[in-house]
């Protein structure tokens, strides 16, 4: 018998252990196919963030450090400075990114620093148990915002990556999804160009990732997807937002 | 000062924070990262400066915090690295140490104290011992503590600090002051590339077929494992305090009197010594320059020789702790010190050491 899909190298065999439906496992199995199919598997570092990815380094076969919350950019930045010509690359949450670490995220990016920042944003922070992000949307409840996400209180959801283009380090961001075959198609191609721009040296990769979180939204999966597709996406609208100009 | 020559050549004057930095460049570290604070900036300036015509990597960061974290990513991935910073920096930088320590990652972290608490004053203090030494960060752990009195010192400890780190798998802290980091005096700097480098299999540079992938983590979240990582830890630090030990004693063997002091406040109590004897109070002086780990065998020994012993600081009195810890009640421990940046006179010392002596007179009349 033929096998046409199988697990990659760049996975260990350890299960996943997010919910069932959680968006983190696709774009873990994205990346580390990406990995694999260009060949880089010996030649790339992750940094694992705080939150509910922190074990990426149990699933990702690939040599990881673990970071501390919202840190994982700078040590991203450690990393790729002492070894330039390995890939490397950051993978965070919404809290992580742009809550704790939103200092070392813009600066970093600043830097342009030649890595790939992984951002999935899933409007909550899933971890410690539903609590508000600041991606979090007007009106959102979640743990600590019981009666919805209060503009007056806490302000609007950040749009981190709309910030970030506007820093010249920037070389290439872009928003994607992973909740159809689709969207992992387009986000599997994202991660490409990443590693390709990372390799030629340009700068800071930035690929978001709009993802669910059925546990902290009290969602069956299916029912996250919806709110996805309904809520989620119309305040963060998918596609490219800043793409290499062209020559 | 003593003026050495040898094969690294001429002794030459430089400033406790310039003798630093050469020192690392010489040590061939792969890379500094820092951010500017007074009394240390020289330190940044010059490696600003020297690194790009040298070997070598240096990055201002954004924040002590992001300095610290790129820290832990390049000495996860087996670089030579270091930063510096003063009182708050250090501050900013004690989560980061945490993990660092319970990752097991070699690094050289120097402290220019600076008086506080607070943004407190630039003038230099030793207010941060407690900081430096039982801890600091959260969680069980140590760093190893080196604690330089001149120039010449900040420059060989900078390489004796990696040794140790890279030795033990630790994070090293050279903890000095505002006021070595800023006086001139002459200084051998240790041969360039003199120290080898080490292996580092652990360490995170691209996962060959070969091998497992390396995980450089401080998250053992099953308590067991935990447990059993902290063990490891607490036999580490029992080795390193058996093996690493380092004092200087002045004087001591027919000392009645001892001081117990470290870095500046060390170099004033040399003098007390000298003008204590002068009247013939005889008064030695032990100087611990490792304060992790600690010279608690050596001071305890002292103690069933001597009357009394002084711990003198610049500070609200901290390592006085650690010699009362040392001596077990065998003999009274004082203690005497300025605060906030200001520094103590080796006459100051002298009047505190003439009035114990009185009181203690009039105890036995
Ligand atoms: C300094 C610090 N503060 C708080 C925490 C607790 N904490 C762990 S994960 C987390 C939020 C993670 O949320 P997010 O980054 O959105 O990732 P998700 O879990 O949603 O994937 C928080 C606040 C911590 N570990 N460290
Ligand atoms: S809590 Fe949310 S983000 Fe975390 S694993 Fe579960 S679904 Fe995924």
């Amino acid at each position: 018998m033929e096998m046409v899909y199988c697990r990659p190298d760049t996975l260990t065999d350890t299960p996943f252990h997010y919910c069932p439906g959680c968006g983190h496992s696709v774009v873990h199995r994205v990346l580390m196919e990406v990995v694999e199919e260009l060949g880089i598997q010996d030649k790339t570092i992750g940094v694992a963030p705080v939150g509910c990815s922190v074990f990426a380094y149990h699933y990702m076969n690939v040599d990881m450090q673990e970071a501390a919350h919202g840190r994982a950019s700078a040590v991203a930045t450690g990393i790729k400075r002492v070894l330039p010509d390995r890939y490397v690359f950051s993978y965070q949450g919404d809290g992580d990114l742009a809550a704790i670490g939103t200092a070392e995220t813009i600066h970093t990016v600043n830097r342009g620093e030649n890595i790939l920042m992984v951002f999935i944003n899933n409007g909550i922070y899933g971890m410690t148990g539903g609590q508000m992000a600041p991606t979090s949307l007007l009106g959102q409840v979640t743990t600590t915002s019981p009666y919805g996400r209060d503009v007056k209180m806490v302000g609007h959801p950040i749009k981190i990556a709309d910030l970030l283009i506007h820093l010249p380090g920037a070389y290439y961001v872009t928003r994607q999804a992973v909740h159809n075959p689709n969207a992992v198609r387009k986000l599997k191609k994202a991660f490409e160009k990443s590693f390709q721009y990372q390799k030629e040296g340009k700068g800071t990769c930035f690929v978001e990732v709009v993802s669910n979180c059925p546990s902290g939204w009290r969602m069956t999966p299916v029912e996250s997807i919806k709110y996805l597709e309904e809520t989620m996406f119309p305040a963060y609208p998918l596609g490219d937002l800043k793409v290499p100009e062209k020559v | 000062m003593e003026e050495k020559k040898n094969k690294n050549g001429e002794a030459k004057l430089m400033k406790g924070n310039e003798a630093l930095a050469e020192a690392a460049i010489r040590a061939k570290i792969d890379a500094y990262f820092g951010y500017p604070i007074t009394p240390q900036s020289e330190v940044l300036e010059y490696l600003e400066r020297e690194i790009p015509k040298r070997s070598g990597l240096v990055l201002q960061a954004e924040s002590e915090i992001a300095s610290i974290n790129m820290i832990y990513g390049a000495a996860g991935a087996g670089a030579r690295v270091m930063t510096s910073s003063s009182g708050p920096g250090i501050s900013l930088m004690q989560e980061g140490l945490s993990y660092i320590a319970s990752a097991q990652l070699p690094c050289l972290v120097v402290n220019v104290v600076r008086g506080g608490p607070g943004l407190g004053t630039i003038q230099p203090s030793q207010g941060d011992y407690f900081q430096a030494v039982k801890g600091g960060g959260h969680g069980d752990y140590h760093l190893i503590v080196l604690a330089p009195a001149s120039v010449q010192e900040m420059a060989d400890f900078v390489f004796e600090g990696f040794r140790l780190a890279e030795k033990y798998r630790n994070p090293a802290m050279i903890l000095t002051d505002g006021a070595l980091g800023q006086m001139m005096e002459k200084v051998i700097q240790p041969e360039e590339g003199s120290l080898p480098k080490i292996k580092t299999p652990w360490a995170t540079t691209g996962k060959t077929k070969d091998r497992d992938h390396n995980i450089i983590t401080s998250l053992f979240i099953k308590p067991e494992e935990m447990e059993s990582v902290n063990h490891q830890l607490q036999e580490k630090y029992r080795k390193i305090e058996r093996d690493e030990v380092r004092f200087e004693e002045i004087k001591t063997n027919d000392a009645e009197i001892i001081l117990v002091a470290f870095g500046l406040s060390s170099r004033i109590c040399q003098k007390t010594v000298d003008l204590g004897r002068e009247k013939g109070i005889k008064i030695g002086l032990l100087r611990p320059i490792t304060l992790y780990p600690y010279p608690y065998k050596r001071l305890n020994e002292l103690a069933d020789q001597v009357d009394f012993m002084m711990s003198v600081e610049m500070n609200a009195g901290q390592m006085v702790e650690d010699v009362k810890l040392a001596v077990e009640g065998k003999v009274p421990v004082y203690f005497t010190g300025r605060m906030g940046g200001m520094i103590p006179s080796p006459d100051d010392v002298l009047h505190e050491i003439e009035s114990i002596i009185e009181k203690q007179n009039v105890l036995q009349d």
